[in-house]
């Protein structure tokens, strides 16, 4: 297992003075290449300020943050960007989809903005994942009328559109039901197990992470286990 | 490019009522630019036919010889230039036929002009005497569409006097009038045509006689007192009345010279112009502006999706330009289309009638309005694209 993603005494803190917040507090990581992992902890323990710092969305206050080599915490915000679209998938709790476009063009969306269309062989791509997510019949669907768990599946399509090394994942059945979240998470594993994508997803419910190879419980800001 | 093109399409059409409304609104503002550039065309238009029309674009008089100053260092206090003797022009006529020739000339008319005095039984009347050549009559002023009685031709023996004057001296048609001229030398006239231009002073003043009448008014067998010349584009005078002077050594005058007020005015007039459409693309400007800003808080959450799945800042700036000027175009097409067709009931240029208002459907400038909509569209565009593309997706997306 080779080291994917490693972060050495991360620290974010918010505000300044009296109002300061530490909110990570000196955390290290290693995520490998093919990790299925859960990110455990209580709320406001920093589950998604770190999974933000890892998707390069916010820049730590101190410590290191590297991915496939590269050290992000000295790279521009164009550079990140650029990084984030070619290695970073990500699935949120809410606001996840483009609301005025069809399931296959959210999909499209990291692939279309790299290549400034949306391609046939893209296109192919896109409709394939929908229909590994059981979309098949929900492709050209707006996605205003898609149901809770339908969005989150065409969310973790998206996510994988770009064919990331590592994908991010925020609490992404926290809204969803328990058929609809185990669907979803059946689908990661199937994912995770075929491609070797990296899965870090942050999560509540011990169900959930009991799916997962890995548990990582935060406290504090740091990883205590 | 055409991926941030299809993404600001799909935003405008994903709220149909707002951007109808929007685009109608850049679209009144486009009419509001036409209608007002056909209106101030159109009145210029309309005030140079009224005016420039009967007038000489460039005028050739024997130079005035400097007033002579009687005490040197006292320039106030000069001889009185003399208006009884006209000055004249002895070598003049040779160069017609040549002036005639030049590019951009259509008339050229010989006039001898002097003052006399005009009686009739127990009436006096101060007029100015205007010789001109037979055929020539309406070569400048187009006394034959302002003859009421008789005719505009001028043979010899005849004159040809305004309404007003043969009014005050109870004249009629075909009467016969005394006309003594400065110079002394009396004629007795028929006059054979009354003319009525509207505008009172002329009507009471001018009195039209052949140029061989004028020669004998005036004792003048050759030469004469002043050339006029008429243009096919009277904005030209500046450029052929020097090219008159280099060629005949003679003192040609461009219109613009004199009529100084004139063109003030129609600049005043085109300034006023340009104050309303300013504003009009000012309203476009801030509306697009104020829509599309509203437009980039709504979407805040979409833009902080976009910029996480690898959106660069200048693909969101991209996008809200876009829609700027999406709008721009469509609104500018759409205000010059109904612009268009509002102004096609007018009756244009040639033949514009008092009541209604003087509107050249030719000077809408049609293009120049979607253009400088289009601009101003995207210049509305960038202050609210830039904000969009500052929002931070971490905050945006609100986990
Ligand atoms: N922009 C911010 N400014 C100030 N404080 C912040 C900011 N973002 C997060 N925090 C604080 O950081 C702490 C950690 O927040 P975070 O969202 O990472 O927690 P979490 O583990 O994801 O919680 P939850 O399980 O409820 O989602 C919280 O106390 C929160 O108030
Ligand atoms: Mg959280």
């Amino acid at each position: 297992m080779t080291a994917l993603v490693e972060v050495t005494d991360l620290v974010k803190t918010f505000g300044s003075g009296e109002a300061e917040t530490r909110v990570l507090r000196g955390l290290n990581l290693t995520l490998g290449t093919g990790d299925l992992a859960a990110l455990l902890g209580p709320s406001g323990s920093g589950k998604s300020t770190l999974l933000t710092i890892l998707g390069t969305l916010m820049q730590p206050t101190s410590g290191t943050h590297h991915m496939l080599g590269v050290d992000l915490t000295t790279a521009s915000d164009p550079e990140r960007t650029q990084f984030r679209n070619l290695h970073i998938g990500f699935v949120f709790q809410f606001h996840n989809l483009l609301p005025d476009f069809t399931a296959l063009e959210n999909v499209l969306f990291p692939t279309a903005i790299r290549e400034g269309r949306e391609t046939a062989a893209a296109r192919a791509r896109g409709a394939d994942l929908l229909t590994r997510m059981g979309l098949a019949d929900r492709i050209t669907f707006p996605t205003s009328h898609l149901s809770g768990g339908q969005k989150q599946r065409v969310a973790v399509a998206r996510a994988l559109m770009n064919k990331p090394e590592l994908v991010l994942a925020d609490e992404p059945t926290g809204n969803l039901d328990r058929v609809s979240a185990m669907q979803v998470m059946d689908l990661i594993a199937q994912i995770n197990k075929d491609e070797g994508t990296t899965f870090l997803i942050s999560t509540h419910d011990e169900k959930i992470a009991a799916l997962c190879h890995r548990q990582i419980a935060v406290a504090d800001g740091q990883v205590t286990g | 490019m055409l991926y941030a093109l299809k993404i600001a399409a799909r935003y405008l059409t994903a709220s149909k009522a707002q951007t109808a409304l929007l685009i109608f609104g850049v679209a009144i503002g486009v009419f509001i630019f036409i209608f007002m550039s056909a209106l101030i065309g159109g009145l210029a238009e309309l005030i140079l036919s009224r005016t420039a029309g009967d007038m000489a674009h460039i005028s050739i008089q024997a130079e005035a010889v400097d007033p002579i100053s009687l005490l040197p260092g006292k320039p106030l206090l000069v001889q009185q230039k003399s208006s009884k003797t006209a000055s004249n022009l002895p070598t003049a006529m040779a160069f017609v036929p040549l002036i005639e020739a030049l590019p951009g000339v259509t008339a050229v008319a010989p006039e001898i002009n002097g003052s006399g005095v005009m009686t009739r039984g127990s009436q006096v009347t101060q007029v100015s005497i205007n010789g001109m050549e037979a055929g020539k009559e309406s070569a400048i002023t187009r006394l034959d569409s302002y003859i009421t009685q008789g005719t505009a031709r001028l043979g010899a023996g005849g004159v040809l006097i305004g309404q007003r004057l043969a009014d005050d001296m109870d004249l009629l048609l075909g009467q016969s009038v005394r006309l003594r001229s400065s110079n002394g030398i009396e004629m007795v006239l028929t006059v054979t045509g009354i003319y009525q231009m509207g505008q009172g002073g002329f009507d009471r003043r001018t009195a039209y006689v052949s140029i061989g009448t004028a020669r004998t008014l005036f004792a003048m067998p050759q030469g004469v007192t002043r050339i006029e010349i008429k243009l096919a584009d009277l904005y030209a005078a500046d450029t052929i009345a020097p090219q008159i002077k280099a060629m005949t050594g003679l003192n040609a005058v461009s219109w613009t010279v004199d009529g100084a007020q004139l063109l003030e005015a129609l600049s005043a007039q085109a300034q006023t112009g340009y104050f309303l459409k300013g504003f009009a693309l000012l309203t476009i400007v801030i509306g697009v502006a104020s829509a599309l800003l509203l437009s980039t808080y709504r979407r805040r959450p979409e833009i902080g999706i976009m910029r996480a799945m690898g959106a660069s800042q200048g693909f969101v700036v991209l996008v809200f330009v876009m829609q700027g000027a999406l709008v721009g175009l469509m609104g500018g097409l759409f205000g010059a289309g109904i612009g268009y067709l509002a102004l096609l009931p007018f009756p244009g240029r040639d033949n514009f009638q008092s009541g209604v208002l003087p509107i050249d459907i030719n000077q809408g400038s049609y293009g120049l309005a979607i253009l400088l909509t289009l601009i101003g569209a995207i210049l509305a565009s960038i202050w609210p694209a830039r904000s969009a593309a500052r929002v931070d997706p971490v905050e945006a997306i609100g986990q």
